[in-house]
């Protein structure tokens, strides 16, 4: 019994330990900011469709911050975000439907919804997170495709999920979802962010880095694994509640491969592994679509989809290319951030060069982007399923090379 | 028997499709999601030629060709500065390529489907079922096609190159192949081959829209990734596997889980043979 208690406080110690080990400003300026900002909007009182579009953006920076979490800390790609999207929405409705007579109060059945459907769409992220243990890269990115399909495909023909038609939301939260949808992404953000600085977070970034090292070094890639696929799921779950809850009518149509693409693109917008990026690139790409949403008609709405495809290759062309490494150092965000931090630092300890902190390079956590260090032969030549047949495997080359020999 | 022949003939369109990626990604070693809308431009080439001349043996030529060019372009603009990058950065880009080529054909040619019709063939009988000769020309078409592949590939230097540079990139640039020419090369056949698909797409459905290459592309891989990726033998046994399965499912009162049928029969092949039912298993290098 102790021994357990001990356990939970050593946990809660190593999962907050950042805190105890100094204050780091940069790492709790988006709490301030996301906070004064929810607050400023609550006394302002804004319009209703300030507050669709709050909504919207809060909405989108939990669905991109944790695919950022799958996609740049773990470094799989995962194409069906927009599944446990759907699965969220689709169970949290139908139960808000169900509770909605008996408990009465909005707030109370939003919040159970939101952790009964986070808690289903956990469940089904651990089913992906299997498949991510025997696949890698391109066929894993090919299963969560089919599994966001799949889940579209069957919520589509449940009666009780109301068909093709859609299920319908009688009970719809009002206008004030947005401070519910920030509040959740404070809290998401506090969990996310805590855990990538602490040793769990770290387990997950080296598996990102070098799987086969990171196994070598002691770390449990099938626990850290499933837990960075199940956390994502529940964060896309409670996403998904969200979104029920302020639609009338759900549609499976919303949660096609498209969405899920939109998610990627402001997770690579924001640049992988970068929370503070995925953070704005959503609210970007959020308000950019309301806005060109409203002002092109018909068939002009395929310049929305001509900006994301646009926005989608010269980011990534620009910042994975070899070729154009060089201009990246020198033209990139980061390395402008790096350049005017550089020159405050050296102004502010111009008199005091000796206290000036020693800037720590290797912080895998740090905010600024970290490209994903997957080489392309590393990933093609790894076999799929690697921990069993590594002592087999080395007799059976020796088997082949006697054969040539022959 | 209708059903079956349906769906031997969508299994070879699928196959054909199918072909087209497992030859990318044997050889760039990248999932060429943009496949699909190749396929999709190649109708428009199709319906575009036949509204202006309509002679459909012209159509088809011109299909061909602008799918050839616009897969070499793709190739040289999008993916060949990504060489030696991160897969998952390939994997973004060609997503993005396939917006890219969906909104042109929507901002040109709008979203509404338009109807193609290259010939009308018709139907004829066998026994007390109606067969459409569309099916049986698909068919044949398909098989002719693959088989001119798998000689071109193992008869001809091209194709031998093509074989090394998949085998080992490093090792085949050391023996004086041109990598760059080849993965063009590769490109351009996988685009031909696109252009094919897109005509017997048309055969079987004829009409084109935007989107028209989105899901025949997923469900293409799809097969390429059951038969084996990187396989040929592979991608054809995937295609007709997955064209035969949709068609039966549909005339079945399971109709309405057709699509998670076929993504659930990817999901337990790949959890039990993760390289698919032809794959080659590659050893792990540390």
């Amino acid at each position: 019994m102790t021994s357990c208690f001990e356990k939970i406080k050593n946990g809660f110690v190593g999962y907050f330990g950042n805190i105890k080990r100094g204050f780091k400003p940069k790492y709790y300026i988006n709490y301030a900011v996301i906070t004064l900002f929810l607050i400023i909007n609550i006394i302002s009182q804004p319009k209703t469709s300030t507050t669709t579009l709050l909504a919207n953006i809060g909405i989108a920076i939990i669905l991109a911050v944790s695919l950022n979490l799958v996609v740049g800390f773990l470094g799989e790609l995962s194409l069906g975000h927009a599944g446990f999207m759907c699965i969220g929405a689709y169970i949290g409705t139908f139960i808000s439907n169900q509770i909605f007579n008996t408990i009465g109060s909005k707030v109370v059945v939003l919040i159970l919804t939101m952790i009964i459907g986070g808690l289903v769409a956990a469940i089904f992220g651990y089913i992906v997170g299997f498949s991510a243990l025997r696949l890698k890269g391109d066929y894993l990115a090919i299963v969560t495709l089919a599994f966001g399909e799949i889940v579209r495909n069957i919520c589509m023909n449940i009666p009780a999920f109301g068909g093709a038609i859609g299920l319908k939301n009688p009970h719809r939260y009002g206008n004030n979802l947005y401070i519910v949808a920030f509040v959740m992404v404070l809290v998401m953000l506090i969990l996310i962010q805590n855990l990538i600085r602490s040793k769990h977070g770290r387990a997950i970034t080296a598996i990102r880095d070098n799987e086969i090292a990171a196994r070598a070094m002691g770390i449990n890639v099938t626990y850290y694994k499933l837990f960075a696929f199940v956390l994502s799921a529940f964060f896309a779950g409670v996403a998904g509640v969200l979104y029920g809850s302020f639609n009338s009518i759900i549609k499976y149509g919303d949660f096609s491969f498209n969405k899920s693409i939109e998610i990627l693109v402001m997770v690579v917008l924001g640049g992988m592994g970068s929370i503070n990026g995925s953070i704005i690139a959503a609210a970007l790409i959020t308000f950019i679509n309301t806005f060109l949403q409203n002002k092109l008609p018909g068939d002009l709405s395929a310049l929305r989809l001509l900006v994301y495809a646009l926005i989608l290759m010269v980011v990534v062309i620009f910042n994975n290319a070899p070729a154009l490494s060089k201009y990246k150092d020198k033209y990139s965000l980061s390395a402008l951030y790096k350049k005017i931090y550089a020159k405050i630092t050296d102004k502010l300890y111009a008199k005091h060069p000796d206290k000036k902190q020693a800037i720590i390079k290797d912080d895998s956590a740090s905010w600024s982007s970290i490209p994903t260090k997957i080489k392309m032969d590393e990933v093609l030549s790894t076999d799929i399923n690697t921990s069993e047949t590594l002592p087999g495997g080395n007799e059976n080359d020796i088997d082949t090379e006697g054969k040539r020999d022959e | 028997m209708s059903t079956l022949i349906d769906g031997l003939s969508l299994g070879s369109v699928y196959a054909l499709i199918a072909l087209g990626y497992t030859m990318v990604y044997g050889i760039a070693k990248m999932l060429n999601f943009a496949h699909g809308d190749i396929i999709m431009v190649g109708s428009y080439a199709i319906f575009t030629t036949m509204s202006l001349c309509g002679f459909p043996l012209v159509a088809i030529l011109v299909a061909v060709v602008v799918c050839t060019l616009l897969g070499i372009a793709i190739e040289k603009v999008a993916y060949k500065p990504l060489r030696g990058a991160s897969p998952l950065a390939v994997l973004i880009t060609a997503i993005g390529v396939s917006y890219l080529l969906q909104g042109i054909a929507q901002l040109i040619y709008g979203s509404t489907s338009k109807p193609v019709t290259i010939i009308n063939m018709g139907n004829f009988q066998i026994g007390n079922s109606t067969v459409r000769v569309s099916s049986i020309v698909t068919l044949v078409v398909g098989a002719i096609l693959m088989v001119i592949l798998t000689l071109f590939i193992n008869m001809t230097k091209t194709g031998r190159a093509m074989i090394a540079v998949s085998e080992d990139r490093g090792a085949a640039e050391l023996m004086g192949i041109n990598v760059n020419k080849i993965i063009s090369i590769t490109f351009a056949i996988g685009s031909a081959l696109a252009a094919a698909a897109s005509v017997c797409y048309l055969f079987q459905i004829p009409s084109t829209m935007p989107t028209l290459g989105a899901m025949p592309g997923i469900k293409a891989f799809t097969a390429a990734v059951i038969g084996g990726i990187g396989s040929i033998p592979g991608a054809v046994i995937g295609g007709v596997l997955l064209g035969v399965i949709e068609n039966v499912c549909k005339s079945t009162p399971l109709s309405p889980f057709t699509t998670a049928i076929e993504f659930g029969l990817l999901i337990v092949i790949l959890l039990v043979k993760p390289t698919g039912i032809l794959g080659k298993k590659r050893r792990e290098k540390v």
